[in-house]
């Protein structure tokens, strides 16, 4: 092969030069592939009233780029660059495939949800709606409450926990307590629930409803998230700045407060925002927790409480009269809950950036 | 200021296995004493037991005494935060504090500890300590500049700046230069000649003319071998060990015969 490279490159005169494919062949390949899965797919298509067959075109389009690909590749360039287009290729379509999904979810939920995204929606809960008309104020209200809550009770006993696994933990209770956290993580949510729901039914009796217990089923998903992303954040903490700090006097408790824990916040953070994100769309927990209402309640500890995932679903399920204002809402609770979800992941990129040790030269 | 050092029949352990055996020597106050010897052979490691450090691995483990102006370190009842406030640690890679500035990082040692300072008291601690570490000239101006801004060499001075900031009697230094170049090393040296009229310093090094330029003793440690406890075999002023040194070994190992 280099002998064959070095006859190729006598020409221009430099041993080291090979011969290389155009700079725009990926592109061009995966128009003709397009172009070639077009004539293969459609003639063979049932009839003219058809779908077009999206999924099919895209299969055997993205398996023809690869083949073309790769041979032209082989043809000109030898074996090791066509094996690093093949995989170039591969990887590119992994994404694509799993862009699909996301960007679907995206255009459906604000194409279907941007008909009710009106100030009543925002300005008026369900009281004594029926048919057209309401809002989801007390299911964002009930959300908003519930999953601060839970992070209030969360962040600090999954902070403390995680800090006490890296800082202080030694032995057999260390790698139990580890265990159990990676447990937790796996738990099926309705478990949480059931969890939360049992508790407060010894307590207070059964058929107790109220926003709290919600709360507390949220943090039982919470709280392993945020150990598992502290750990990891305090962990990466270079263990010289603890030596550093006690050399110079400073015991643990400071060390830990004033060196360790500045050095990570930025991550810390950004691992509580994420877990705030996976918990204010679980749904399973809050059925059984804080149930279902149409009224507004503002107070955790009394009565039941709606939230936006729970407000999609029982829109969905019990439509009434006209059924498109109940699925209308439906759309627009979904958008509303997506939004604040974006909003979370990007208060935490915010706040990595702006917490991050500065280090410009 | 400065304190002397008296080292007793102390064995060092990490859980079992014991990385130095049965090390007695004394250390003057106002000298430089440098530990030179292949790696692993527990320089370091002898060197953090000093002052406690040791204990931040889990596991380690001392026996024998160690006593700074009489008073035994490894007594039961000792506060090793207290230990390490009068004996203070440079370490191999410079680690300044990165959410800190430069100015920060040399109050480290006061703030860390929630100890309040008046605004010109710390002025005056950040400007005797920069200068004690002979960095003032080149930071004045950009002392609210991040501490990771400085080159390596700039950053070792600032780390000593930062050790000298809490009044130590005692300054370990665990090869304070290899990660430096020649002109950093010698200004970290020039440094050392200067801190060595307060301070009782201890050098652990791998740079034999280091050893000779700086030290007034110096102490050669060896290894008989993989998973054996590192020795001290000889202790002498480094004129004589670098001149004619009583055992073979040490002569084999400054000679540039031993591996």
């Amino acid at each position: 092969m280099s002998t064959l490279h070095a006859a190729r490159a006598g020409t221009t005169g430099n041993a080291l030069t090979a011969s290389r494919l155009p700079k725009g062949t990926p592109w061009a390949t995966a128009l003709a592939a397009a172009i070639l899965a077009c004539l293969i797919v459609l003639p063979s298509a049932n009839g003219p009233d058809d779908d077009v067959p999206f999924a099919a075109l895209i299969v055997v389009a993205g398996l023809l780029h690869l083949i073309l690909l790769t041979t032209l590749s082989g043809i000109v360039e030898g074996r090791r660059r066509a094996v690093d287009r093949l995989m170039t290729a591969l990887v590119t379509l992994a994404f694509l495939i799993a862009m699909v999904p996301l960007i679907s979810v995206t255009i459906t939920t604000v194409g279907a949800g941007l008909a009710r995204f009106d100030a009543e929606f925002f300005t008026s809960s369900m009281r004594n709606v029926t048919g057209e008309g309401g809002g989801a104020l007390h299911a964002i209200v009930g959300t908003v409450l519930m999953t601060l809550t839970a992070a209030v009770v969360s962040v600090p006993i999954g902070l403390l926990t995680a800090i006490y696994l890296v800082e202080y933990g030694r032995g057999a209770l260390a790698r139990g307590i580890t265990f159990i956290v990676d447990v937790m993580t796996g738990i099926p949510s309705i478990v949480a629930g059931l969890f939360a729901y049992a508790l407060f039914a010894l307590l207070l009796g059964p058929g107790v409803r109220s926003g709290f217990i919600g709360a507390i089923a949220l943090s039982v998903l919470m709280i392993p998230v945020i150990v598992r992303s502290s750990e990891e954040m305090l962990r990466l903490v270079p263990n010289e700045l603890r030596e550093a700090s006690y050399a110079l006097g400073v015991p643990q408790w400071l060390t830990v407060l004033k060196v360790v824990l500045p050095t990570s916040i930025a991550g810390i953070t950004t691992g509580i925002m994420l877990s705030i994100a996976r918990v204010i769309g679980e749904t399973a927990p809050l059925l059984v927790t804080a149930g279902f209402t149409a009224s507004m309640n503002y107070n955790l500890f009394d009565g039941r409480m709606n939230s936006l995932p729970l407000f999609v679903y029982r829109s969905y399920m019990d439509q009434g009269v006209p059924f498109e204002a109940y699925l209308d809402r439906a759309w627009a609770a979904a958008l509303t809950l997506i939004i604040i979800v974006m909003a979370l992941n990007l208060c935490a990129r915010l706040i990595a950036k702006f917490f991050a040790p500065k280090t410009q030269r | 200021m400065s304190k002397r050092i008296e080292v007793k029949n102390l064995d060092v352990y990490y859980s079992k296995f014991k990385a130095v055996e049965d090390v007695t020597l004394t250390i003057e106050p106002r000298t430089v004493t440098a530990f030179i010897g292949p790696s692993g052979c527990g320089k370091s490691t002898f060197l953090r037991t000093l002052n406690r450090m040791h204990e931040v691995i889990p596991g380690a483990w001392v026996d024998g005494e160690v006593l700074v102006d009489g008073n035994n370190l490894y007594a039961p009842g000792v506060d090793p935060v207290l230990v390490r406030r009068q004996i203070g640690m440079v370490f191999q890679r410079p680690n300044p504090f990165p959410t800190m500035s430069i100015r920060d990082n040399v109050l480290a040692g006061v703030t860390l500890n929630n100890r309040r300072i008046s605004r010109s008291d710390a002025d005056a601690l950040v400007e005797r300590s920069l200068q004690g570490a002979n960095l003032w000239k080149e930071v004045k101006d950009r002392l609210d500049r991040p501490g990771s801004s400085l080159s390596g060499g700039q950053q070792q001075r600032l780390c000593i700046a930062r050790a000298i900031a809490v009044q130590p009697d005692i300054l370990l230094m665990d090869e304070p230069c290899s990660a430096l170049d020649p002109i950093s090393t010698l200004a970290i040296e020039d440094l050392i000649e200067q801190l060595k009229q307060e301070y009782t310093i201890v050098i652990v090094t791998h740079n034999m003319q280091q050893a000779s330029r700086i030290s007034d003793r110096t102490a050669f440690f060896n290894i008989a071998g993989t998973g054996k406890p590192g020795t001290l075999i000889e202790y002498d002023d480094t004129d004589v060990i670098f001149s004619k040194p009583a055992q073979q070994s040490t002569e084999d190992y400054i000679s540039g015969r031993f591996g």
